[in-house]
């Protein structure tokens, strides 16, 4: 069905800072207020593998409640992505850094 | 003077902010959210090219009013936003802010915390593309984003024909609106609708939209299965004649209605009741929201409403924070406001009968469902626990079995549906099952933050 291999679409431009991010090593562009989700899924189809089993997700509530959107970054450990807004640089990663982490 | 801390910045935490400042009095408002407004009126990203008029409807004029009304309030309250209130101890409400922990005492604390989609599981439904209906509006007015190309409405509640509608106008396509409760149930419903023409319109609005556009329009559905290879491709599911149906779509939005936000009055020690209407626990309070000396709830947090009811109960509340302190009764005033209020969730009542909460065909769903979406617990696995469990089940001994609720979500998401299953089993109604405790922290929070401020 998506023909570009994106989860969501995008209908509606934001204006702002043009800003690039990093997920699971691609480069990603983005724009300031842009939330993590909303840019990794206008990108891609999944967030990140369930601990157990691997299956993917790709979040659910969009409203911080769930908790299934959970990426990790280099910078900051773990983010919850439909609530956090990008942030030039970023570097983040759909499975936790290896490690001792929560 | 006494420390009012109110938890929420939605219709009901505004207002009744908005009340307590104009006596005098500078509350600390406090919101998780980057932007006051709450779930359903937050504040659009002002940078984002959305046409909120043509979006909302008549709506929009009163988006616009509440963050007027705010940002005169600004100056007048402590406000903290970006602010997760995690546990409560007494009078201690623990705070996050910017990864760092603190904490804030409340004398007078009021609880506005809103509401979150209720959800019923089916086969597929956490395959990447399937959201919550109320997520579907938040990704469209918060990103400017659709779930994606082709969605399929899916449950039972007036905001599918309205997200629907809203999908449709941006230019997605609605691949089908499928409604569980029959139209025989929603016929027997109306009467109540009827008293509160607003929402009654809106909704029809979006009917015969959906119908113009000759997308499928269902009622009296049985979900049966979101299929896909790593992702949506396809609902399937059989219709009130009984013959299967399937809809291709790669985004399937799932809603039941509401279900309050109510781990924090959990904490701070309101009592719970079981309410039929809703088949969900709902914190006691008297008609001011009052739920035991110096704790206060308003809003969808303290019984689903909608936005006009939030207000009315936060200002209700207010009234009984200032009496409380002594202040004079306003008698015409707090009469006004119950009234409306009463009718308000009067409205609402009717609605969870004509949009119900299907609990038969949760009982039914086949074992390999999965249940709990934060530990992967099947119903097939709690089924089997039960079965082999002495003595009385409740949901809380199930929980501690099976790890069921026990996950990120602290049981927000499958909580009524564990309920319903944990009931089917051992023939007792929904109250007989028992209700989730809330646990601290009510939302993950990283364990150096918690250390940082636990005694
Ligand atoms: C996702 C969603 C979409 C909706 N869309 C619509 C719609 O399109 N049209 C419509 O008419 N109605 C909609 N509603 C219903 C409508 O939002 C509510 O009826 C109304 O907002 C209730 O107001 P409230 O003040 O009670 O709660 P809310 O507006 O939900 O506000 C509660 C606030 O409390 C905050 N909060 C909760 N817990 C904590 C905590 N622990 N720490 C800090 N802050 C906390 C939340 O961040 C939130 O801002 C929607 C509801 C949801 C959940
Ligand atoms: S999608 Fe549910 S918390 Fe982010």
């Amino acid at each position: 069905m998506s023909t570009d291999g994106a989860q969501f679409m995008r209908v509606a431009t934001r204006r702002g800072a043009a800003i690039a991010v990093e997920f699971d090593g691609l480069p990603l562009a983005a724009t300031e207020g842009d939330s993590i989700l909303a840019v990794l899924l206008t990108n891609g189809l999944i967030l990140r593998r369930h601990e157990f089993g691997s299956e993917p997700r790709s979040g659910f509530c969009l409203m911080g409640a769930c908790q299934d959107c959970w990426v990790w970054s280099v910078q900051g450990g773990r983010l919850r992505a439909c609530t956090t807004p990008v942030a030039d640089g970023m570097i983040l990663a759909s499975q936790p850094p290896a490690g001792p982490h929560e | 003077m006494s420390s009012i801390v109110i938890v929420g910045a939605g219709p009901a935490g505004i207002a009744a902010a908005e009340l307590l400042c104009s006596h005098g009095h500078r509350p600390v408002v406090i919101d998780e959210g980057e932007r006051a407004g709450g779930q359903g009126y937050r504040r659009p990203s002002p940078d984002l090219a959305l046409d909120m008029h043509a979006l909302m409807g008549s709506e929009a004029g009163r988006y616009e009013a509440l963050h007027r009304r705010f940002a005169a309030l600004a100056e007048h309250i402590d406000y903290r936003p970006r602010t997760l209130v995690w546990a409560i101890e007494g009078r201690t409400l623990h705070l996050l802010y910017d990864g760092r922990a603190e904490t804030i005492e409340a004398d007078q604390l009021l609880l506005a915390t809103g509401a979150m989609d209720r959800v019923a599981p089916l086969p597929g439904w956490t395959l990447p593309g399937v959201f919550t209906l109320g997520g579907a509006q938040v990704a469209l007015k918060d990103q400017g984003c659709l779930i994606g190309r082709r969605v399929a409405f899916l449950g039972s509640s007036p905001l599918l024909l309205l997200a629907a509608k809203q999908y449709r106008q941006m230019g997605g396509t609605v691949a089908v609106i499928a409604d569980t409760t029959g139209l025989a149930a929603k016929a027997t419903a109306l009467p109540g609708l009827l008293a509160s023409p607003r929402t009654l319109l809106r909704g029809l609005g979006g009917m015969a939209g959906a119908l113009r556009a000759g997308t499928p329009l269902l009622h009296g559905v049985t979900p049966l299965a979101i299929a896909g290879n790593g992702h949506v491709q396809s609902l399937l599911l059989r219709d009130a004649a009984g013959r299967e149906r399937r809809f291709t779509c790669d985004a399937v939005a799932l809603g039941y209605g509401l279900k309050p936000e109510t781990q924090l009055a959990d904490l701070a020690g309101a009592r719970f009741v079981y309410d039929e209407a809703f088949r969900l626990f709902l914190p006691e309070t008297d008609a001011f929201g009052r739920a035991r000396p110096g704790l206060y709830l308003a809003g969808d947090g303290a019984s689903i409403g909608g936005a006009d009811a939030a207000e009315a109960s936060g200002a209700l509340a207010a009234h009984a924070i200032l009496a409380d302190l002594g202040g004079a009764p306003a008698a015409a005033e707090v009469r006004t406001l119950t009234r409306k209020l009463a009718r308000l969730r009067g409205f609402q009542r009717s609605l969870a009968r004509a949009f119900a909460w299907p609990a038969s065909q949760i009982r039914a769903l086949p074992d390999d469902t999965l249940l709990c979406r934060c530990e992967s617990v099947t119903i097939g696995t709690v089924r089997a626990a039960m079965a082999q469990a002495l003595g009385p089940i409740e949901v809380n001994r199930v929980k501690a079995m099976t790890r069921c609720g026990m996950g990120r979500c602290q049981g927000r998401v499958c909580g009524p549906a564990l309920q319903e299953i944990v009931a089917g089993a051992s023939g007792q109604d929904g109250a007989g099952a028992g209700r989730l405790r809330g646990q601290a922290p009510v939302k993950p929070i990283a364990l150096s933050a918690a250390g940082e401020s636990t005694p």
